[in-house]
């Protein structure tokens, strides 16, 4: 089932009038174009397994000469050496980053389904103003939030890294301009069923909204990842992964190597998420295809 | 349920016609109540509370201080480095803006050809720049010194014979800024164009290939950007944030304040009297006239794609 249906798609390029060339064409062109993309990380890689007697050298190396994996030991070693378990920040990393990738996904797909497809009192003004609030940068912003936060007794709480993250205006747009493509007899036919609207939501609308689902947990998932505790956390056991790793990267003993180390691992779990969704969305096309 | 029949009377003032809509779409409001919740609390009060900060006098310690206007008299007429910034961004946002959006559609259709597979893979490709955070290794490449990866290259190639500073010669700090850029930008609206090219039917290339439609590019113009408008929408909006607000590559890279403010950015600025000068009333007001160019920009190419897409 996993597998694609090659056959399939085969018949459906003939049809369709795909010239082979022309796809081998674009191949080359994206590989070429890629090989320059990947070649910043593919450096910071290296230099994560460089010894530190090879980072300064004429003419610098595109390889490790000899590669080590010192970096990525002193790294977790620094780690260890904190007060709190290292297995505590991977605890408190996980809860936060899946808490608000699932919260985010389901409240930001409910809401964007009505803004797309219902008229209702306020619901234009709503969607002009989450256009707007995704343009609207400024750095007192992140003043008034921290007062509102303080006012809700929320600094030094765990909940203070999941909470204001739970309702992305971003997230929403996404969905929105997705879904707002799904056809209104769809709805109209759940409707005259007698569907109400959530299950019209989530059992006709959604199970067609996998792509933008799916780019919609990486989103997620990477920002919630990248959540720095900052000002907002001050116990050590509430500190999440990336912002212990990032204080090692920047610690007395960060050598070059080391903040590459941190750079790379960091980078590790949102690739497999992204790969793992990625696979969900392609496997959703096959699917489709044979319902159509 | 029953009782508001009967409750509707005769002739329906605004406000009771308002709130039998209101009752009506009861449901629409149950859905949108959680995100709203959390989105009121988190963004819309505190943005509502930084707008009037522009007319203050603020430094954090003590309380607003009211000032009129001028804030913005003082930008735009003394403020020279301020003028100097425009320049900067609007030469930034009006090349990295259009060619990374291009990028990001061109590249998104071209891996759309491809056999699923692959696409997993170039998909990851392209997007893994956004993701990482190797400033590092940009630094190392463009360093000044003999061990800069593009030093050593051109040398060896013998195009030069002395290293050039790339990051403090104020001939290169914008263009390497500009590279850096671009190469992280194929992002969100890189993702989102994906997403959209997948939720187009295949048996529509089939048709189109029925009705005469005999090259991919006229596979473009006819069938993929008449229904790709949303995301095209989407991608627009988050190219011009980050197009416009851009500042935080040129400081990690070619330093702050670069040299000769060639790489000073608005968002670079605001920063500067925000958190280095704690002088927050002004770097508010510098942040609202940036808001004020993406307004104005985000409204331009919304009304250009509904045209287009009609």
């Amino acid at each position: 089932m996993a597998q694609v249906n090659t056959a399939k798609l085969k018949a459906s390029n003939r049809r369709a009038g795909r010239k082979l060339g022309g796809t081998v064409a674009i191949f080359l062109f994206l590989t070429v174009l890629g090989l320059f993309m990947l070649f910043p990380i593919y450096l910071a890689v290296i230099m994560s397994i460089k010894p530190v007697e090879e980072l300064f050298i004429f003419p610098p190396k595109l390889y490790a000469m000899n590669p080590t994996t010192d970096n990525f030991s002193d790294m977790f070693e620094a780690l260890h050496q904190n007060r709190v378990p290292f297995s505590r920040y991977v605890f408190n990393s996980i809860t936060v980053t899946v808490s608000v990738t699932v919260l985010q996904c389901v409240f930001a797909s409910m809401a964007a389904f009505v803004l797309a497809k219902c008229k209702f009192p306020g619901s234009r003004i709503i969607n002009s103003i989450i256009v707007i609030s995704l343009l609207y940068q400024s750095n007192v912003i992140y003043i008034m939030q921290y007062i509102v936060m303080a006012k809700m007794h929320l600094i030094d709480n765990p909940l203070a890294l999941i909470l204001p993250s739970v309702a992305s205006p971003l997230g929403l747009f996404l969905m929105r301009q997705s879904i707002s493509q799904v056809p209104d007899s769809m709805i109209e036919a759940a409707k005259v069923d007698g569907a109400g609207l959530f299950r019209i939501c989530w059992q006709v609308v959604m199970p067609n909204q996998k792509p933008a689902l799916m780019t919609l947990v990486i989103f997620a998932f990477q920002a919630a990842w990248n959540i720095q505790t900052g000002s907002l956390i001050f116990q050590e056991q509430y500190k999440t992964l990336t912002t212990v790793a990032a204080q090692t990267a920047a610690s007395g003993m960060a050598r070059a190597g080391v903040a590459s180390a941190v750079a790379v691992f960091i980078l590790i779990p949102p690739i497999l998420v992204f790969m793992l969704a990625q696979r969900q969305v392609i496997e959703t096309m096959a699917h489709s295809g044979i319902k159509e | 349920m029953a009782k508001t029949a009967p409750a509707k009377d005769k002739k329906p003032g605004r406000l009771s016609m308002l709130w039998y809509a209101v009752k009506r779409n009861k449901g629409c409001y149950l859905m949108l109540a959680p995100f709203m919740l959390f989105f009121i609390v988190f963004t819309i009060i505190p943005v509502l509370m930084s707008l009037p900060m522009g007319f203050t006098d603020f430094n954090m310690v003590q309380s607003p201080k009211y000032v009129g206007l001028s804030n913005y008299t003082t930008l735009f007429l003394s403020d020279k480095v301020f003028i100097r910034s425009i320049r900067v961004t609007l030469v930034f946002a009006l090349f990295t803006g259009p060619v990374s959006y291009l990028l990001c559609f061109l590249l998104a259709w071209l891996i759309n050809e491809l056999h699923p597979k692959l696409k997993t893979i170039f998909t990851l490709i392209f997007y893994a720049p956004s993701m990482a955070n190797v400033y590092t290794v940009w630094q190392l490449i463009f360093s000044g010194d003999l061990n800069g990866y593009l030093n050593s290259f051109l040398i060896n190639l013998g195009l030069i014979n002395a290293p050039v500073q790339w990051l403090t010669d104020s001939r290169y700090i914008l263009g390497v800024t500009i590279v850096v850029q671009l190469w992280i930008s194929l992002g969100a609206g890189f993702l989102a164009l994906r997403a959209g090219f997948q939720n187009i039917d295949r048996t529509m290339y089939e048709a189109g290939a029925v009705e005469g439609i005999r090259t991919r590019w006229q596979e473009l113009i006819y069938i993929v950007i008449p229904s790709m408008g949303p995301q095209l929408m989407f991608a627009a909006v988050m190219q011009i944030v980050s197009s416009f607000t851009a500042g935080t590559v040129a400081q990690n890279l070619v330093g702050f304040p670069s040299t000769d403010y060639k790489a000073h950015t608005i968002m670079t600025h605001a920063y500067d009297y925000g958190w280095v000068r704690y002088e927050m009333g002004y770097a508010s007001a510098i942040c609202m006239i940036l808001f004020l160019a993406m307004f104005i920009c985000s409204r331009a190419i919304s009304k250009l794609l509904s045209k287009y897409n009609d």
